[in-house]
């Protein structure tokens, strides 16, 4: 379960603080404690920041630094598909072996295959992706708004 | 292997546990230190219950045929045991619920339905204290929110004892129940009951108290605590789960009015009202657990074969030994009473920042379980500034070998984290 991706991760957080953002959220995993505040910044439909804090296990706060990594400077449509990979792979109850393909969607974010065996810990691996998820639909929903008012 | 004065013969009580033996994760040994969450059953108690269903097995208080007066005997026979277990003047005191969570919600449900001079209402007010298990905070938040009346509560010390510096100001003539727990599920705290219960009795309050963490541990006499209702619950005693005892007074029992309507608590019923049983059976609506109240009379007879005294004396010495054994892990922050004084055998603790979710988890991988979270005890998580704790407990078959597991599996998350 802890690979050594993951413990990178954990040690050496990437994109960690929070920086300035269309929308924040902050989300809770009420079983364990962990805790996330999430904030998105669009450039359009492209992700120009994920910036977070966070406190918890090393599996939520390494997820989160792995989303990170994965999402900042894709097109919002590509993230998605890349959210909802990861999704299926942490949902798979430790059945899905990642291939090729999934490798190349998911990168690093792999390593939490293990993860997925632990019903337990998903919900620590899916913290941050699940804030981030909500923030972007705050973020477009925010911005569609703006729009309709200046339109 | 370590020797330490007060200590059962384990080797031989290990043997009455099957699941003892077993290996986990590859081969390795496991060591169950999680038995403030549950215990492990000993073989007398399985057999209880398999001999039940295999020859007894009928509903209670109701047929005429042999099964249904041996089924009764058998479960009336476990009220008996339950009785004499915790000196219980009566054994008509004694309720069978589910679990010590529906015992502590039976106490509310009976005080919000009562008249005078129980009822609890807007002018009156509950007090409890902040290191309850959720299940003796939740169901007096109800009460107060659907009755107005006003919940209060006892702080905690650094050090994790109750602060009963301002007793006088929390337990007033206002009060009309004061429920609290004799030994805390996560602190491990045992509390000063004669305190708390002489200041309730001075203000006519009535007095819960919670002993599903001392039941199972040391010898629990109802008289001597001079409560008016002590619930605790089975599967902690060794007993199966689905099975909870509420002891209460006689004359509140009589007094107070039920709270599940149906089968069993009844007198008479006609289309348009109902007259109750007497108690206990007054609050024992529905065919209630009957082989599981068969299985924690063969745990209370398997607990009285060796010796409540001698399984407090026994936990004791291995909770001295665990507080100074975990004393020489770096960063170890024990969470509560740092000596075995005043203390039962629940050690929670932090270790450094590693998260007690990845310490739960790598201990395990070396076949030692511990149980990780707020341990349904938040507000005590919150009062200390941490999110969750680790928490080793320990029981009649627990040993210092096992601890020791558990001093150097410390070691092994230290290093993989650190």
């Amino acid at each position: 379960m802890y690979q050594e991706v993951i413990l990178d991760h954990y040690k050496h957080p990437h994109g960690r603080g929070l920086r300035d953002g269309d929308a924040e959220v902050h989300h809770v995993n009420p079983t364990c404690g962990d805790e996330i505040t999430l904030r998105v910044k669009y450039d359009g439909t492209r992700i120009e920041d994920v910036s977070y804090e966070g406190q918890g296990c090393s599996i939520s706060q390494a997820s989160a630094s792995v989303l990170n990594d994965l999402l900042v400077g894709k097109d919002l449509a590509e993230a998605q598909r890349i959210q909802e990979t990861f999704l299926e792979l942490m949902q798979s109850k430790g059945k899905i072996e990642p291939d090729d393909a999934m490798e190349e969607v998911l990168e690093d974010a792999v390593a939490f295959s293990g993860v997925s065996k632990y019903p337990a810990r998903v919900k620590c691996a899916l913290l941050s992706w699940m804030a981030w998820k909500d923030a972007t639909a705050q973020a477009l929903d925010a911005g569609a708004d703006a729009e309709r008012k200046t339109a | 292997m370590t020797q330490l004065p007060g200590l059962l013969d384990t080797e031989a009580i290990r043997k009455d546990f099957p699941i003892l033996d077993r290996q986990v994760h590859d081969g390795r040994k496991l060591v169950y230190l999680d038995n403030a969450a549950t215990s492990q059953k000993p073989r007398q108690v399985l057999d209880a219950l398999s001999e039940y269903y295999e020859r007894y097995n009928a509903n209670v208080h109701r047929g005429v045929h042999v099964l249904a007066e041996e089924a009764t005997a058998l479960y009336e026979g476990a009220r008996d045991k339950v009785a004499a277990f915790i000196n219980a003047p009566s054994r008509d005191e004694v309720i069978f619920t589910k679990n010590a969570s529906e015992s502590l919600n039976l106490v509310a449900n009976m005080l919000g339905w009562a008249d005078e001079p129980y009822r609890v209402d807007s002018e009156t007010e509950i007090v409890i204290t902040e290191m309850e298990h959720h299940s003796n905070i939740v169901p007096w938040q109800l009460l107060a929110q659907r009755t107005g009346a006003k919940l209060k509560w006892f702080g905690l010390t650094d050090d994790g004892r109750l602060d009963l510096s301002n007793i006088d100001e929390i337990i007033t003539e206002k009060t009309k129940i004061v429920s609290f727990v004799l030994v805390s599920n996560i602190l491990g705290t045992v509390n000063p009951v004669e305190a708390i219960v002489r200041r309730a009795q001075e203000v006519g309050a009535l007095v819960c108290v919670d002993a599903s963490q001392a039941a199972p541990h040391m010898p629990l006499d109802v008289q001597a605590l001079q409560a008016d209702f002590v619930a605790f619950t089975g599967h902690k005693m060794c007993g199966p789960t689905g099975i909870g005892v509420l002891w209460g007074r006689q004359e509140l029992l009589e007094d107070l009015p039920p709270f599940l309507g149906g089968g069993e608590m009844i007198e008479t019923v006609s289309m348009h009202s109902s007259t109750y049983a007497p108690a206990p059976h007054k609050f024992e609506a529905g065919t209630p657990p009957i082989a599981q109240a068969v299985g924690l009379g063969a745990a209370i007879d398997y607990l009285d074969s060796i010796g409540m005294d001698k399984i407090l004396a026994h936990e004791h010495a291995l909770t001295e030994y665990a507080v100074q054994r975990l004393a020489e892990v770096p960063d170890l922050r024990i969470i509560g009473p740092t000596t075995a004084e005043d203390r039962g055998a629940a050690i929670s603790f932090t270790l450094g920042d590693i998260h007690p979710h990845d310490v739960g988890q790598v201990l395990d991988e070396e076949g030692i379980a511990v149980r990780v979270g707020h341990h349904c005890a938040r507000p005590v998580c919150l009062r200390y500034g941490i999110p969750a704790t680790t928490r080793a407990s320990f029981y009649l078959y627990s040993t210092p070998a096992e601890i020791d597991a558990l001093v150097e599996g410390l070691e092994h998350v230290r290093n993989f984290f650190g």
